[in-house]
């Protein structure tokens, strides 16, 4: 592609050929107005607001569909072009009902700036206005269909980058309206981002309606908390409370786009159930006490424990999507008080290979390179459920690229897969043997005697060919081992097979793990088999599986119910409730933790803390808090490094987090020689296996469990234990505790 | 509306094990005349038959349509059943409600409104005693109001079934409703 030189208002500029008008002038910080152009979106030209003059041509044309041309003279504050922006404006205000006052949109609407900007001071309008009923599209959108301006970015959001089209213009003329037809709840996962796209106030924020207006709210930019994607968030809050999550534009993550999980969780916040002071069970009576008495309590009952069955007999579980210092923290102090029983990875069975493992999980590409894939090979996988927004990307690649796919469930992807095995839990080792035995015997001389003496006798099926083929010859080929094969009972064995199978056939391989900072968890150490750094530790700790099924004495709980968020449901649920003491670091109460808990102590949640996730490329992304956490609660940092001064472990004498994210950056730089991530040929191979039941989409963490939008969207509904669900967010903590010392937020 | 930018496949939201299959709604010989409008396009272009298999449904089914034969006609077709909803609602071909054994369309854009379409339109509100989009009370005859039929030559013009009465008079206007059997005492 070559460059052409094109002149506006008076400055020249290079431009690619092929560009729109509009694109370099964004590219060159010029603001045309407009709002049906959108740089993700195709180009509908339908609003007219974009339109300049251009020498020559004797009409004013829109910027967003005129291609550049070498020489062109384009004035985007001729008389002419201004003519045409104050008519097309009268126009859009038409219809629109000027209900600014009352609308969220007020104060952050492109209507009203460009009208303010462009338009003309009075209208000549003096006809009825038309009214548009407003559709019921679910919890999470609230619309209001007259102040549309049918600029069509929700239509093509749905079509162009979900790829689910369930928005559409129905009727004609006059009539035309934006909707569903047919009144439905929108069933994507990342329906909320049209609430963005949409330049007026016809689509806003549900769970934020009338809450506060634009110019009240302050921003503090953060990370998402459910994937390990690491999506860039702006938590806008307003006197302490969040009051809604917007996407922070990063074309490397996440573009422009969240999840309706990253957007709407927040809501949890402000739920009645948060735990706001320290808690103590006496006598099987839940007690209100202050922080000293619970510390107290705390550091009497672990010794306690420790005296009578060492160490050993204390177990910690994190949640993967605690940050890195919290886990770092947790890591230090139980290897502080000499137990190695500490484990994040909650959903995981299979613990053989554990020493095999990479310094942490990751993707040995980039999550933008999704974009671009010739080749992908998805190994039970399932992207909406799971990372809803490398969906989107991956998504892309099937424009030239071809995707494939490997799975115990039935394919609802977006975008064509081809082809898709689907085949029960017990038989997907057996096509990945397939798989690896095709291009063991397509690259034969070049693979080791012993790699080949273990697939000899296995006959691959054309699909298989086809997968091997397609990731051999194809450049950019990437195999992706999704979190439902990490929660196999063989996942080590699908683990070795997928890094054979991307060693084979020279394509990229990536591991999408469990919660927002498992890279993170890995990093800190928070394993039982690996201090920080990947330093194998000497004693090999309590896996989560051991902890869980076997029973210890005491455990402390860092944001997890385990009965919940592990693969252990019913053994986790007999081991806690013959604990003799268990403490819980949580933001909430309620559930089944209320019985096995003896102490509970409030730590901050999601926005309430500092702290650094570590994505699933290995950037690690730090956040500041954007509120302060709700009554006596504290960040969970700060409670353990108390614990661990309490406990007299060295090496707690941290005053901020970023101090202890330094700590771990600077250990990790010094580290040159961890011994992780080699690759050991098994003896022979595996079969079989099983699964456990998969969570749902909004059944991940503590967070989108008690959000109560979440929990009425249609992806909700079809959850297999939604009755258990719903009766947490049922839970108030002013139950428990004198009704005037709650604290209301 | 799409460009290269974007994948071509559109997954609909409707599963099509919710939707009775369109060859249990319609007869095989229709299902042969939409499988003929289909042929003419390329297999990846999915939209462009709905328009004519839209008229052949609606023929198959008492004259209109409704959710169950469009969504039907979505999952045939393997379309979202929101474009189905969309080409259905922009024609005034398409009855969206059951409508009586005659349609009368009469024409009220421009030409045919500078011609007297406003009077057309009196004379059979009056005639047949049933406002615009109603049907009579026997279920002889519905009454709508369309947009220009390409006819503009012979305004005012108004479309019974799919013949088309042009330079209407008072005169013409009671013979074809004659012709269509209406008895001022009907209603």
């Amino acid at each position: 592609m070559g460059t052409v030189t094109i002149d506006i208002d008076g400055q020249s500029y290079e431009a690619e050929t092929g560009s729109m008008i509009i694109e370099v002038a964004d590219d060159a910080g010029l603001h045309i107005p407009r709002f049906c152009y959108h740089k993700k979106l195709s180009v509908a030209a339908n609003c007219r607001m974009c339109l300049v003059d251009v020498t020559n041509l004797p009409k004013a044309v829109p910027a967003c569909a005129t291609p550049v041309a070498d020489g062109m003279k384009i004035l985007t504050r001729s008389e002419k072009a201004l003519m045409a922006q104050k008519s097309v404006m009268e126009f859009l205000l038409i219809n629109h009902p000027l209900d600014c006052p009352i609308c969220d949109q007020g104060g952050e609407c492109e209507l009203q700036d460009v009208a303010m900007g462009y338009g003309n001071d009075i209208s000549r309008f003096t006809e009825g206005k038309r009214v548009v009923k407003d559709k019921d599209i679910g919890p999470l959108i609230e619309t209001d269909m007259t102040r549309c301006i049918h600029c069509t970015r929700c239509v093509r959001f749905g079509t162009e980058v979900v790829g689910l089209r369930e928005m559409g213009a129905t009727g004609r003329g006059e009539h035309m309206e934006i909707g569903t037809f047919v009144e439905t709840s929108l069933s994507s996962e990342v329906a909320g981002n049209i609430i963005d796209l949409c330049p007026v106030g016809a689509l806003t924020a549900k769970p934020s309606k009338f809450q506060a207006r634009a110019w009240e709210m302050q921003s503090t930019t953060s990370i998402a908390p459910h994937d390990c994607l690491g999506t860039n968030i702006a938590v806008h809050h307003r006197r302490g409370q969040v009051i809604r999550v917007v996407p922070h534009e990063n074309e490397s993550i996440n573009e422009v786009w969240i999840s309706d999980r990253d957007r709407f969780s927040y809501q949890a916040l402000s739920a009645r159930n948060r735990l706001t002071t320290p808690m103590i069970k006496r006598d099987g009576q839940w007690q209100k006490v202050d922080w000293e008495q619970a510390l107290q309590f705390t550091i009497e009952q672990l010794k306690l424990v420790k005296e009578h069955h060492g160490a050993e007999g204390i177990g910690a579980l994190a949640s993967p999507s605690s940050t890195t210092e919290e886990l770092y923290l947790l890591q230090a102090l139980m290897r502080g008080i000499d137990s190695h029983n500490i484990d994040h990875r909650l959903r995981q069975i299979d613990f053989s290979t554990q020493h095999d493992d990479p310094m942490f999980p990751k993707i040995d590409f980039s999550i933008a390179d999704l974009d671009d894939m010739d080749a992908t090979f998805l190994v039970a996988a399932d992207l909406r459920n799971e990372q809803p927004i490398a969906s989107l990307r991956l998504r892309k690649s099937t424009r030239y690229g071809r995707v494939m796919a490997l799975a115990p469930f039935a394919n609802h992807e977006n975008f064509r897969v081809a082809p898709y095995i689907q085949a029960a839990a017990s038989e997907l080792v057996e096509h990945l043997h397939k798989i690896t035995a095709a291009l063991v015997a397509q690259q034969k001389g070049s693979v080791s005697a012993s790699l080949t003496e273990l697939f000899v006798d296995i006959k691959p099926d054309p699909d298989h060919e086809t997968i091997a083929n397609e990731l051999r010859i194809n450049e950019r080929a990437c195999i992706i081992v999704g979190q439902t094969a990490l929660e196999h009972s063989l996942s080590g064995h699908i683990k070795w097979l997928c890094r054979t199978i991307s060693r084979l056939s020279d394509s990229a391989y990536g591991e999408l793990s469990h919660g927002a900072n498992s890279a993170g968890a890995y990093l800190a150490g928070a394993l039982p088999h690996r201090a920080a750094v990947g330093v194998e530790s000497k004693v090999s700790g309590w896996t989560t599986q051991q902890m869980l099924q076997k029973g210890l004495p005491a455990y402390l709980l860092l944001n997890t119910e385990p009965e919940l968020d592990s693969s252990y449901r019913e053994s986790a649920r007999k081991s806690l409730s013959q604990a003799e003491f268990i403490v819980s670091l949580t933001p909430f109460a309620g559930g089944e933790m209320m019985d096995y808990c003896s102490v509970l102590l409030p730590v901050a949640a999601f926005s309430e803390t500092s702290g650094t996730f570590v994505n699933v490329e290995g950037n690690w992304q730090s956040f500041r808090a954007a509120v302060s956490a709700k009554g006596e609660a504290r960040p969970a940092w700060k409670v353990l490094r108390v614990l661990g001064n309490l406990l007299d472990v060295a090496g707690f004498d941290f005053t901020s987090s970023e101090q202890v994210r330094d700590k771990l950056k600077q250990r990790l730089e010094a580290t040159t020689d961890a011994h992780v991530g080699h690759l050991h040929n098994p003896e022979q191979l595996d079969f079989g296996g099983e699964l456990p039941k998969p969570l749902n989409l909004y059944d991940t963490d503590s967070l989108v469990r008690r959000s109560a939008c979440l929990q009425q969207t249609p992806i909700a509904l079809q959850n297999w234990r939604r009755e258990q669900i719903l009766s947490l967010s049922q839970f108030d903590t002013g139950t428990l505790i004198p009704i005037k010392e709650v604290n209301h937020a | 509306m799409m460009t290269s930018n974007a994948p071509t496949t559109t997954t609909s939201p409707i599963s099509a094990e919710d939707v009775k299959p369109l060859t249990e709604l319609i007869s095989a010989a229709a299902i042969a005349e939409i499988e003929h409008w289909r042929g003419k396009y390329p297999p990846e272009r999915k939209r462009p038959p709905i328009i004519a298999a839209l008229k052949i449904v609606q023929k198959e089914h008492n004259n209109y349509l409704d959710e169950t034969v469009m969504n039907a006609l979505a999952v045939y077709l393997d379309v979202p059943p929101i474009a189905v909803y969309e080409v259905a609602t922009f024609y005034t071909m398409y009855n969206l409600k059951p409508v009586g054994e005659h349609v009368i369309s009469v024409c009220t854009n421009l030409s045919c409104m500078m011609c007297g379409a406003k009077d057309v339109v009196k004379q059979l509100t009056e005639r047949l005693n049933i406002g615009l989009g109603e049907t009579t009370a026997d279920g002889k005859i519905t009454l709508v109001e369309v947009e220009c039929m390409a006819a503009c030559g012979g305004a005012p013009m108004l479309e019974v079934g799919e013949v088309f009465h042009e330079n209407l008079t008072p005169e013409k206007i009671d013979a074809i409703l004659q012709t269509l059997g209406w008895e001022d005492n009907h209603g």
